[in-house]
């Protein structure tokens, strides 16, 4: 598969929300407005990217050479969890600024499901180092897109006038369901 | 609260899909199928009472400011058990829920009943505290797969339920129709517990 194609395909076709189920409580709880869902979005990217060539790099070089590849669940849960915390501690220090902005969310991404579901995904689909890369960056991409775009759907949906039952995560989750029929139009494309 | 209640507590009053809704990406992704449902179902169960037992039995050695990354080495001890296990016992089964299985150490039900529950209170408790919380999980998975393989197949445990002429509604299993058919459930929820209230 050429990188392109994969690009795309991992960030609109196979969007990590719609058609994955990654990442669905961030999407679900850090959507109500626009900016913080990209925040949120920003701060996914930059984690599932570094996240990703880490512990690519500790699959391929320890991991695989060791015969250790029971472990790699235990590994690479600890391996996002360091790296989380020194990310916060290196944005701290050194850009005030973008971590005044992404701060909170980082703490958050820890337990988000779309860091650790790429990292094995990429494994166990055997991309070399590039590929997994460019699926590390489109995947994440597809999250930001995900997530902006649906907290723009809910600020409307807010304001509908709804039975209160359905009212919050009830209609939200329809909401998400309709979004995800459009991006499932995406599926015939021809890459 | 009596044992009756913790149990009852994870079923019904904070059923974790439903009502709390934590834990949501593997319920979304994995019941397209009655069978998967339940499988996922039965395997948080699992991960969610050893880890429960462990934390509570070690909740006096476990310093308070390094508990959640010890939970979380606990956790993922767990779910690597589950794994390794279903990949050589249940190999259809565990090719079917794939990257799911490795991502129970990052279902948010688990670290929650951890952090709640399990480091404050005894082991007994604890222990019917998981298998209240799982089970609430399971009648949940059990719920929607349900409703999406009858619908999305005509099928339950992939037996035919309904006449041959009845055309499947493919959207039920595909994507969206996970996240429809979960909106409506927690619709019809919260729907029946305001009744109930009123």
């Amino acid at each position: 598969m050429n990188l392109i194609s994969l690009f795309i395909t991992s960030a609109i076709v196979n969007n990590i929300i719609f058609s994955q189920f990654l990442g669905a409580c961030p999407f679900l709880g850090v959507s109500k407005k626009i900016d913080t869902a990209a925040g949120m979005g920003i701060a996914v990217i930059f984690v599932i990217t570094l996240a990703s060539v880490i512990t690519y790099i500790v699959q391929k070089a320890i991991l695989d050479t060791l015969g250790l590849q029971y472990l790699q669940t235990i590994m690479f849960i600890l391996i996002i969890a360091a790296l989380v915390q020194f990310v916060e501690m290196f944005l701290k220090k050194s850009a005030p600024g973008l971590y005044q902005a992404l701060g909170i969310y980082l703490p958050l991404i820890t337990t988000n499901c779309a860091v650790l579901g790429v990292a094995i995904i990429n494994i166990t689909k055997e991309y070399n180092f590039i590929e997994a890369m460019v699926n590390s960056v489109g995947t994440s991409l597809g999250f930001f897109i995900a997530i902006v775009l649906f907290a723009g759907v809910r600020d409307k949906v807010d304001n509908a006038d709804l039975p209160e039952s359905l009212k919050g995560s009830a209609i939200s989750l329809v909401a998400a369901g309709l979004m995800s029929i459009a991006f499932l139009g995406f599926s015939g494309l021809q890459l | 609260m009596n044992k009756l209640d913790i149990f009852k507590n994870g079923i019904t009053k904070e059923n974790p899909i439903l009502v709390q809704q934590v834990g949501m990406c593997a319920t979304l992704a994995v019941t397209t199928s009655l069978l998967n449902g339940i499988g996922m179902g039965i395997a948080v169960i699992a991960v969610l009472t050893g880890s429960n037992i462990v934390i509570s039995l070690l909740r006096k050695f476990i310093p308070d400011e390094v508990r959640i990354p010890a939970f979380v080495i606990i956790i993922a001890a767990f779910t690597t058990i589950v794994d390794l296990l279903m990949h050589a016992y249940t190999f259809a089964l565990y090719q079917a829920l794939g990257v799911f299985i490795p991502l129970i150490v990052v279902n948010c039900l688990i670290l929650a009943r951890a952090e709640a529950f399990a480091f404050k209170n005894g082991v007994v408790d604890s222990i019917i505290d998981g298998l209240g919380m799982g089970a609430g999980y399971l009648v949940a998975m059990i719920l929607l797969s349900s409703v999406r393989e009858f619908l999305g197949n005509g099928t339950l445990f992939g037996i035919n339920v309904l006449p041959a002429s009845y055309e499947p509604m493919m959207i039920a299993i595909q994507p969206p129709g996970a996240f429809i058919i979960l909106g409506l459930l927690i619709g019809l929820v919260n729907y029946l517990s305001r009744r109930k209230k009123a």
